[in-house]
């Protein structure tokens, strides 16, 4: 088996699952989003080293050189990262507005109050 | 904030190196690394700097709401604009070919002109978001 | 010859030793309950991805990860701890067994699908036979611009950046809804 030329897709999946954990295990709302955040960050990884060609060189046409890594997953990847932090912060918003309106940010303690009334 | 000397000094003389930074990635990302979304996102980090070090209050003064509200649709706006410009000078919607007397000027000019769109919304939305959540904490408090 | 497989030797090995990085601070994120200094690592992680990116070439994303991931992330986090509160409640057990079991059970799947992919780096993978040779070839020429991500970005895929800039839009302007003018104004 190929343990080094898979290993990147490997550590990747390890990421993934951890962000997965933590957002299906904690109730703290904002650390299911650093949780999301992982998992997003895992996927950008994946993409990128798809592109990644060994002894390739960054997509910036110079003279004497002709092996380029593929420019195609850092543009989908680069377009990703910034629509992330934007939805990022108004998913933070929203947690803003529930700690206001329920005076806590953990999952439980919001659905007890839900059940409560 | 207010009796950090240092910070407040060092904000001072880095903020025109941060800006000016931010328009090299901007108008530079044609031929390096770089490019709109880089720049917005330095553009912001700067007035982000600025309003953590000097208040909200002072920041607000420089980059005023109804200003940076403005900048958010124009940015996107210049973008379609410049799709709608293609489609007027008798090509294809985001058709930077006849922009200009020939192909190539023209893609670069579209280029420049819609990366230019993406800086403007990108750092105009950093600026909005932080701003926002920091006169949030400031009312409450 | 000799020179540039050290080379790529050396390329593979900070590759690996930044991703097992990785996965400790990811580690350490699930494991810690003070949320200040959850912050403070993912605010490390996006840091250390951004210097995998430029081993792997992408040096656009490095940036933009670099600027993103540590500069704006981590700031918008941290006044959100501000607005809430920088501890995380004691979970009923540390470690869940239904969360868990999903978690290993999809992990499993992932990593039996991974048998099947190209071997990191390999110049024939699927991934390179298809447009990314005609963008290297003709997007210099054809735009005028030597940076081919921004050629593609700007020109080839303009649609899709349209997309995007479009979702940053709403997403600021959700933000404020949310949390600016309206409350603001009632207090004037």
């Amino acid at each position: 088996m190929d343990v080094l030329g898979l290993y990147n897709y490997w550590i990747v999946i390890v990421l993934m699952m951890t962000g997965f954990y933590v957002v299906i295990s904690r109730g703290n709302l904002i650390k299911k989003v650093v949780g999301l955040n992982i998992f997003q960050t895992s996927v950008f990884i994946l993409y990128i080293s798809m592109g990644k060609i060994i002894g390739g060189t960054a997509p910036i046409v110079a003279p004497g050189v002709t092996v380029y890594s593929n420019p195609l997953p850092h543009v989908l990847i680069l377009t990703a990262i910034v629509v992330g932090v934007a939805t990022t912060a108004l998913g933070l918003t929203l947690i803003v507005r529930i700690k206001e309106a329920f005076g806590t940010v953990e999952e439980s303690e919001i659905l007890q109050q839900r059940d409560d009334t | 904030m207010q009796r950090h000397l240092v910070l407040r000094v060092t904000t001072k003389l880095l903020m025109p190196f941060i800006l000016l930074f931010a328009l090299y990635v901007q108008f530079h990302g044609d031929f390096g690394p770089g490019g709109g979304f880089q720049a917005g996102v330095i553009f912001g980090a700067g007035f982000i700097l600025y309003a953590l070090v000097y208040g909200i209050k002072n920041a607000r003064l420089v980059a005023p709401d109804y200003v940076i509200r403005v900048l958010i649709a124009a940015g996107l706006l210049l973008y379609i604009g410049v799709g709608f410009a293609g489609l007027f000078l008798g090509g294809k919607f985001l058709d930077y070919n006849v922009l200009a007397s020939d192909p190539v000027s023209g893609q670069h000019l579209g280029i420049l002109l819609v990366e230019l769109g993406v800086g403007v919304t990108v750092a105009a939305t950093m600026i909005t978001v932080f701003f926002a959540f920091a006169a949030r904490g400031r009312d409450e408090g | 010859m000799a020179r540039q497989e050290g080379g790529r030797v050396i390329e593979i090995l900070v590759d690996i030793v930044l991703l097992s990085f990785l996965a400790v601070m990811a580690v350490g994120i699930l494991r810690l309950r003070n949320l200040f200094a959850v912050v403070m690592l993912s605010g490390i992680y996006s840091l250390i991805s951004a210097g995998l990116f430029v081993t792997m070439d992408a040096v656009d994303v490095a940036f933009t990860e670099a600027a993103v991931g540590g500069g704006i992330s981590t700031v918008l986090m941290l006044a959100t701890l501000a607005l809430t509160t920088d501890k995380e409640k004691e979970p009923l057990a540390n470690l869940q067994i239904w969360p868990l079991l999903a978690v290993f059970i999809t992990g499993a799947a992932l990593i039996y699908g991974t048998l099947d992919m190209p071997s990191f780096g390999d110049p024939q993978a699927p991934i390179h036979l298809h447009v990314a040779d005609r963008y290297v070839a003709e997007g210099p020429g054809a735009t005028g611009v030597p940076n081919i991500v921004t050629a593609v970005l700007a020109s080839y895929r303009s649609y899709d950046t349209m997309g995007e800039l479009t979702v940053i839009f709403t997403a600021g302007i959700g933000v404020m809804l949310l949390l600016g003018a309206g409350s603001r104004r009632r207090k004037d």
